[in-house]
Formats: structure tokens, sequence, C-alpha cells
């Protein structure tokens, strides 16, 4: 257990608590907002004093009530990359990064500054304004700043939320580089269930100031799909792209997939909604779809008005999609754990994350 | 043009040196205080403002009055200084705290309005990136907030060499020793065929007045644009 934390802060009207220990490092806290998320990570980082309970970090006691120990936020060791980066606006971006660095002993500083820098792509911007740069290069520089403090957990509280669309999926593959080369735990705060999907294996669930849940991300989004609006996305990583003129033709694993031709080749992370999905019990003698799967029903998630059905490709194991049917649909096809059918869905309902 | 007597060019000398030594001495205690208003969780934080705003609402010669109490040989603290053998009454030191003590609440208002603009995750962000406080608060908090600072000083430097009421009561108006612009402007007015020398020294009082605001504007172009 890296982070064991049992914390209480009352405020008027709710009651926030969460009790929870980690083994994962790379774990999300997932909730709408007002559900307890700012007060969790600010009640971690030492920005907010909790009413009762205790934080314990790699063993250290960060914070105890019983033991009226209560470390500042100066020597917790816990990183905070906040939603709109705040870099400093008096600083250049050199002397933003190089912030928290610059007050550690320097025995303790164990993170290679040229190598991130290079990781994030930031090495041009070192001399600029910092209120000159855009969003995600801000957010970059932010989160540089924060890992080159050498912290023992890095929150990043809702860092993608600020950023549009594409740059959001742009920087997710820096991410996960830079978590992965650098080997720091994070806590990664969001509300949107795709980005806790790419960035997390594991997730806690607040719900109005409560931690409800602790599962795998995975689980998550598999059990709540028919909650959102927006319905389950299988998220496909599509390389050795090949032009077949009009289609492209792409690897999902071992799978051969068809795509709509587009001017970006590159192997990369795909969404595939469960809603284009369509099952047939035989295989379709001709269709306009061009990609038709054999697949093995392995389970279905009942929602109210949904039925979330998951498919195992033929020959290709481990690998699985998500289909999501109606109910009157899974009787009639007679769908249940271990039938066979057909997944079929068109080469434009693919949409490029990254 | 200008009638300037050497009295004058003293009071000249005097009133400057009374406003740059009130705006130093000031301004230590006056961040200070708009630290305690704009960013803690200090209890009684109404009560502090009240006090220090009492004198921007008070008569100057009131507030000269009550400090001629304080300061006075039976005053609390007068009482004090006399075994020192410092005295504070008709001198130089009186008509500097008596500019001091009128323009804090102006120098205080000024950086708290600009502490409180400043948002509190900058603080936050430097704490965790491992910062102490008083770390945070020379390397963040006083650059964000320099301009309100440099716009309190301007304002404070300007009420003290207009300062009249307090200064008259506390220090009184002994030329060579205490006696500023305004105080040397009320005794020519009061002085028969003194118009003309009065009308000088207004006349340098606009200028020094233009020329602070002017400066302060430039000083805060130059924070601006950095």
């Amino acid at each position: 257990m890296f982070l064991e934390v049992n914390v209480t802060k009352n405020f008027p009207g709710i009651t926030c608590h969460a009790a929870f220990s980690l083994d994962n490092k790379q774990c999300g806290v997932f909730g709408p907002s007002g559900s307890g998320k700012s007060t969790l990570m600010h009640m971690l980082a030492g920005l907010l004093e909790p009413d009762s309970g205790y934080i314990r970090l790699n063993g250290r006691t960060l914070f105890d009530h019983e033991q009226r120990i209560s470390l500042p936020p100066d020597q917790r060791r816990v990183g905070v990359v906040f939603q709109h980066a705040h870099l400093f606006p008096h600083l250049s971006v050199q002397r933003n990064l190089f912030y928290g660095m610059n007050r550690l002993p320097k025995e303790e500083r164990n993170i290679d500054p040229d190598h991130l820098i290079k990781v994030l792509q930031i090495d041009k911007l070192l001399s600029r304004n910092v209120t000159k740069l855009s969003g995600g290069e801000r957010q970059r520089v932010a989160l540089g700043r924060t890992i080159l403090a050498c912290p023992q957990l890095i929150l990043l509280d809702e860092p993608l939320s600020g950023l549009d669309g594409t740059l959001k999926y742009q920087i997710i593959p820096q991410l996960q580089q830079v978590f992965a080369e650098f080997s720091i735990p994070m806590l990664f705060i969001s509300h949107s269930l795709q980005e806790l999907r790419m960035m997390t294996q594991e997730v806690l669930v607040m719900h109005k100031g409560q931690l409800a849940r602790q599962l795998a991300t995975e689980e998550l989004a598999r059990t709540s799909f028919g909650t959102g609006g927006q319905g389950y996305t299988n998220l496909l990583h599509l390389e050795e792209m090949e032009d077949l003129g009009k289609l492209l033709r792409c690897r999902w694993g071992s799978i051969p997939m068809m795509l709509v031709k587009a001017p970006d080749q590159r192997p990369g992370e795909f969404a595939l909604n469960g809603r284009d999905i369509i099952l047939f019990k035989k295989h379709p003698d001709a269709s306009s779809a061009r990609n038709m799967l054999s697949c093995t029903v392995r389970r279905t998630y009942e929602t109210d008005w949904l039925v979330g059905v998951e498919l195992e490709c033929q020959g290709c194991q481990g690998q699985s999609l998500i289909a999501e049917i109606v109910p009157q649909s899974v009787d009639e096809l007679d769908i249940r754990p271990g039938s066979e059918v057909v997944a079929v869905f068109k080469a434009s309902a693919f949409r490029r994350l990254y | 043009m200008l009638n300037l007597s050497p009295d004058d060019i003293q009071a000249i000398k005097l009133s400057l040196q009374v406003a740059i030594t009130a705006t130093v001495i000031a301004l230590p205690p006056g961040f200070a205080v708009a630290y305690l208003l704009a960013l803690s969780n200090m209890r009684g934080k109404a009560l502090l403002e009240g006090v220090i705003n009492l004198p921007l609402v008070l008569p100057p010669v009131v507030t000269g009055y009550l400090l001629l109490l304080l300061f006075g040989r039976k005053g609390w603290i007068g009482e004090l200084l006399d075994k020192f053998d410092i005295r504070i009454i008709f001198t130089l030191r009186g008509a500097v705290i008596a500019s001091a003590v009128v323009g804090f609440p102006l120098l205080v208002r000024s950086i708290r309005i600009g502490m409180e603009g400043i948002d509190r995750q900058y603080i936050q962000a430097s704490r965790t990136l491992g910062a102490k406080w008083w770390d945070t608060l020379f390397t963040i908090t006083v650059p964000l907030c320099s301009r309100a600072i440099l716009a309190g000083m301007t304002l404070m430097f300007a009420r003290s060499l207009g300062e009249f009421g307090a200064t008259i009561v506390l220090a009184g108006n002994i030329p060579g020793i205490t006696q500023t612009i305004p105080l040397a402007i009320y005794e020519y007015t009061s002085t028969p065929g003194g118009d003309s020398m009065a009308l000088s020294l207004c006349l340098i009082s606009i200028l020094l007045s233009f020329a602070v605001l002017l400066i302060g504007e430039a000083a805060n172009r130059t924070l601006t644009g950095r």
C-alpha cells in the first residue's frame, strides 16, 4: 500500500468522507462536479485540513488527527497539476519549471530535467513568456514543473478539461509516456470517464461527498455506460495502416479493420461507439458495412433501457468490444454468454482520438 | 516667477523628507496588515479593519489630537519614549508619525485589494512545489501584487505631501523644523501680503503631486509590461 487514506471533512449541509488504500500507481478519482473530488485533492495536498482521520504516503504520516500531525504542503511531497495550469505569470517558462526543483535538497533531485523536457517537448518554450503559451503547452509546462519537484504522488485536477477535443487527445500519449518513464504514482481527478480509461487502471468513485466505489476503470466504464448520455466508447489501438485507395486497412491486435481514408495515417487510438455496432445471428450475405467480426458473447451488462454485450472476437484473445443494443434484440437473438454472433460496423464509425 | 524664501525651500525639503519617511516606515506594517486582512483566516478581521480605517473617516485634527494624547509626556507611548529621551511632539518625528497614521489606511486598502485579486491557486501551487509560506510570500505574493503596492505607496506619498490637520496638532508649525508646504501656505494666507508667496508654494505643490503621479504611472507600466 503506497497510499492509505481515511479522512472526514464536515461542511455545512454535507460531509465529505473517503477511506481507501491504493496499490495501483495509476489511479483515478471519478465523479460529477460537487461530488467531493476537489475536497479530497485539497486534503491530500495539505491545502485543506480534514476534521478527522489520517493520510499516509509510503509509510510516512502526512496527517493524523489523533497524533496531531498535519504536515504543511511544502513538506508533503505531494505535487498538484491544476486545471488551468496556474503557471506563475511573472516568471519565465524556465523559472516556472525549476521553481520546485530549486527548493529541493540536491541529493533528493532524482529526475533528469533535460530528459523530462525532451519527453514533454517543451524545449523550445523555455525562454518564452508564460502568458504567450497555448493551453496544451501551458499544461505540459505545469506537469513538468510538478514532476521536477520530485513528488512521491502527483494529483492531477482535471488537467485536460480546459483543453479542446483534439488537443486533449494529443496530450494524453505524452502524459502516458511521462508517467510510464518516470514511474511517479498519480491520482488523476476527472469527471470524464474516457480520460480516466486512457490514463488509469483503477478508479475511486465519489458521490455526494462520499467514496462510493473503488474498482477497475474498465469495469466502471462497462457497468456505467447506460447512465451517461454518451454510451460506451470502445477504445481501439489501430496500427499498420495500409492505403487501399479509397479505404484504409489497419490492424487491431491481429484483427484486420477497415477505415474511411484520412490524411492522417499514423497508428493511434480510435473511438468506436457501442451504439454503432450491429449484431447479427448469422453472417450477412452482403452489407455496405466494411467490418464484420465473428464473436462470442462473453458477458452482458443490463441497464434500464440498454444492454451492453461484451464480445470476444474470434482469433484474438483478451480483446473485446462492447455493443449496445436494446433488451428486445437480446431476447429475439437469444443473446447470452457463449452465444455466437457477428458484429458489424461501418468503416466510418471510427473516430481518431490521437 | 517663483518667489521662494529660504524657509520655503526648507519647507519643500521637509515635506519630501516627511512623505518619503512616512511611506517607507508604513510599508512593512501596511503590507503585514493587508496580508492579514486579505489572506489569513484570522478572527476579528472586521475590528482590525475598522481601527485601521479610522483615520480615513475621522477629521485629521481629531487624529492629530488622539496622537497628541498618545505621544504626549503623559501619554502611554510618550511616557515610555521619554525614558529613552525621545521626543515626538513638535519635532519632525511627530510630522512623520502624523503623516504615516493618516496615510496608512490608503496604503493598506490598496495592497489588500491587490492581494485579494491574486488567484489563490498560485499560492497553493507554490506551496505544493515545496516553498515555505515566507518563500511563497516573497516569490509569488509580493510580485503578483507589486502594482497594488506601488499604487498604495503613490497614494500614501501624495497624501503625506498634503497632510495638514494631524501634523499641525502633533508637530506644530515651526519654520525650518516642522513646517511643511501645507503649513507654510497656511501661514502665508494668514499673513498680510503673503499671497504671492502662497501661490508659489501652491505651484510647487501641484508640480510635486503631478510628478508623483507620473512616476507612479511610469513604474506601473514597467511592471505591467514585463
